[in-house]
């Protein structure tokens, strides 16, 4: 069980989450800048909150009040970076080894156990500079798990992987997660991991968290309990003014994964604005459709399918990393047989400005 | 070419010098090559120019410097005499010190260099592995740093081997005693019909400097693998 409480200022960027994730795996989901990584990075005591605390299975890790600051190695947190940081002067073996030298072992059983679950055997005599990407996800994995570890940190494990790559270890992490009793806290920016394999979601955005909740809630519903904010009833995406048409009164922004077109945007160009697409504005097509008066289409793929409710479904669309959300009729979701993974485009009605941001 | 016994006196005194020189040096380095690599403190480049300074100085000023701190009326010198009976002047063990002073700052910067380079991302993984600091320079710091290490160590030895300067300013030239292979060389270029024999020992100088050269570059290449992870080649 960890418990988290934390603030702390990086140059312009505050960061100030609190959260709670119990068994299983919590993912720290949002778009990259959100302060993910530093809330890891604080959890395993390598980034110093300003203030706040942190606990683990009820003992205290940080407390600014207390003085209290257990040290990296003293933590027992077992730490997957983005890049597996494998030590490149030791074998696979002795990688796998390295926190025994630390009485942080685990006796050779379970050494055989983790070895053959993520099929590193054959891997065993090798060094780090010859294995494929996945094959050092893995090993990093394997190492991770091998300290002792109360809880697991994936920071982004797929993300300098290939499609095929990543769904490989993936599958990998599902394992994980089913065999090894210990509790993960996954980061990532891609809905399809997410959806895939979280228990729990933390929506983090310019850091802050927006919604906590059971995944099903947090990423297939899009009407959110009230008090929620800007994240009630769709979605809010973070862009950029790149172009302004004074004559059509209509600007162009731009956002991860693509660009909207807007009207009534009183904002500069370059200037960063938030704008919210409510789920009952997009719509949902199989093919890009001709000679349609919605200027804003956007490409994507279908992430997750909420539950039907008196005949109406929510389907979460992936938009490069970013999520839109459509309302739609569950007879529609039949029709078009809508199911994660497929192509889709979203057809978006209206864009409403939330507002700027930084100039408030 | 064989070597007579005089020749050999002086190359087997030539290499121990060297060898003590670099040695007791060694471990000083690395830990002043980390300071300034890592540490950040006022005073830190007054540190590095005090480091460096056997490297721009005439060496002639370094031995005379010695001279006057580890003369057996030195300051340093009195103090190592009465408390561990060691005498450094006119002794070899004082050539191996001036030799591994003129070294110094070499072996320094070469090692510092490498600690400069290491990913310090894989210095933080070790810690949450459960090393301390001690522990992640051991396992993680110190053997990715090895070719640097490597090449300091052979900068300085080579240095040490011709070191003229400060060496005799510092212990004189005593036959046996300090008369290290550049002194040999420098007496028989002194002496009348002495060339044949300075050409002797010329050639055996360069012979030494290649044999370092290769090993050190063997050493390197392998350190090197290593270090960037790729597998043995058998």
């Amino acid at each position: 069980m960890l418990s988290l409480d934390i603030e702390r200022a990086l140059g312009d960027f505050r960061l100030a989450v609190a959260f709670e994730a119990g068994d299983g795996v919590t993912a720290l989901f949002g778009r990259s800048g959100a302060g993910k990584t530093s809330v890891v990075n604080a959890i395993a005591g390598i980034l110093r909150p300003d203030r706040g605390r942190i606990d683990l299975n009820g003992e205290t890790m940080f407390d600014a009040a207390r003085g209290i600051d257990v040290p990296t190695p003293k933590r027992r947190v077992g730490y997957v970076f983005q890049e597996g940081r494998l030590f490149p002067h030791l074998s696979v073996r002795q990688n796998l080894n390295y926190a025994g030298l630390f009485s942080r072992g685990m006796p050779a059983r379970e050494f055989d156990r983790v070895v053959e679950l993520l099929g590193l055997r054959d891997l065993l005599d090798r060094r780090p500079g010859n294995l494929s990407g996945g094959e050092k996800q893995r090993v990093a994995i394997g190492r991770a798990l091998l300290s002792s570890p109360r809880l697991l940190l994936l920071d982004e494990p797929l993300a300098s992987l290939d499609a095929h790559r990543k769904n490989e270890v993936l599958q990998y992490v599902e394992l994980i997660r089913d065999e090894v009793k210990v509790p993960i806290v996954y980061v990532s920016h891609a809905v399809e991991e997410v959806v895939r394999i979280a228990d729990t979601v933390v929506l983090m955005s310019a850091g802050g968290v927006l919604a906590v909740g059971p995944a099903e809630d947090v990423m297939g519903r899009s009407d959110l309990r009230p008090g929620e904010g800007t994240f009630e009833g769709g979605a809010v995406i973070d862009a950029k003014v790149v172009e302004q048409d004074i004559e059509h009164d209509l600007a162009v922004l731009a956002f991860d994964g693509g660009t909207l077109t807007a009207t009534n945007v009183d904002a500069l160009i370059g200037e960063p604005v938030r704008v919210r697409i409510r789920a009952r504005d997009v719509s949902i097509a199989l093919e890009r459709p001709q000679r349609i008066s919605i200027q804003n289409v956007l490409e994507g793929k279908v992430a997750a399918l909420g539950a039907e409710r008196s005949g109406i479904v929510d389907v979460t669309i992936a938009v490069g990393p970013t999520v839109l959300r459509s309302r739609i009729t569950a007879r529609a979701a039949k029709q078009l047989d809508l199911v994660p993974g497929l192509e889709v485009y979203a057809l978006v009605k209206a864009v409403s400005l939330d507002r700027r941001v930084g100039a408030g | 070419m064989s070597l007579t016994t005089e020749e050999l006196e002086v190359l087997l005194l030539s290499l121990r010098v060297a060898f003590w020189s670099v040695l007791v040096s060694l471990p000083c380095a690395v830990a002043v090559a980390y300071v300034l690599a890592r540490a950040s403190f006022p005073g830190k480049t007054l540190f590095d120019a005090a480091v460096h300074l056997p490297l721009v100085l005439p060496p002639v000023v370094v031995g005379f410097f010695l001279l006057l701190l580890f003369g057996r009326r030195g300051p340093l010198g009195s103090i190592l005499e009465q408390w561990f009976g060691i005498v450094v002047a006119f002794r070899w063990t004082g050539a191996a010190l001036a030799a591994g002073i003129m070294g110094f700052p070499l072996m320094v910067r070469a090692i510092r260099l490498s600690f400069e380079t290491i990913d310090r991302k894989l210095e933080a993984a070790a810690s949450t592995l459960g090393a301390g600091w001690a522990g992640v320079f051991v396992t993680v710091t110190l053997p990715l740093a090895l070719p640097g290490i490597i090449t300091g160590v052979l900068l300085s030895f080579a240095r040490s081997l011709g070191e003229f300067g400060a060496t005799i300013t510092f212990v004189s030239n005593i036959p046996g005693e300090t008369r290290t292979l550049p002194l040999a060389i420098y007496t028989y270029t002194q002496t009348p019909a002495g060339d044949a024999a300075a050409m002797r020992l010329s050639v055996l100088a360069v012979l030494l400097s290649l044999a370092a050269l290769y090993v050190s570059e063997v050493m390197v290449r392998r350190a090197a693998r290593r270090v960037h992870g790729e597998d043995a080649v058998a």
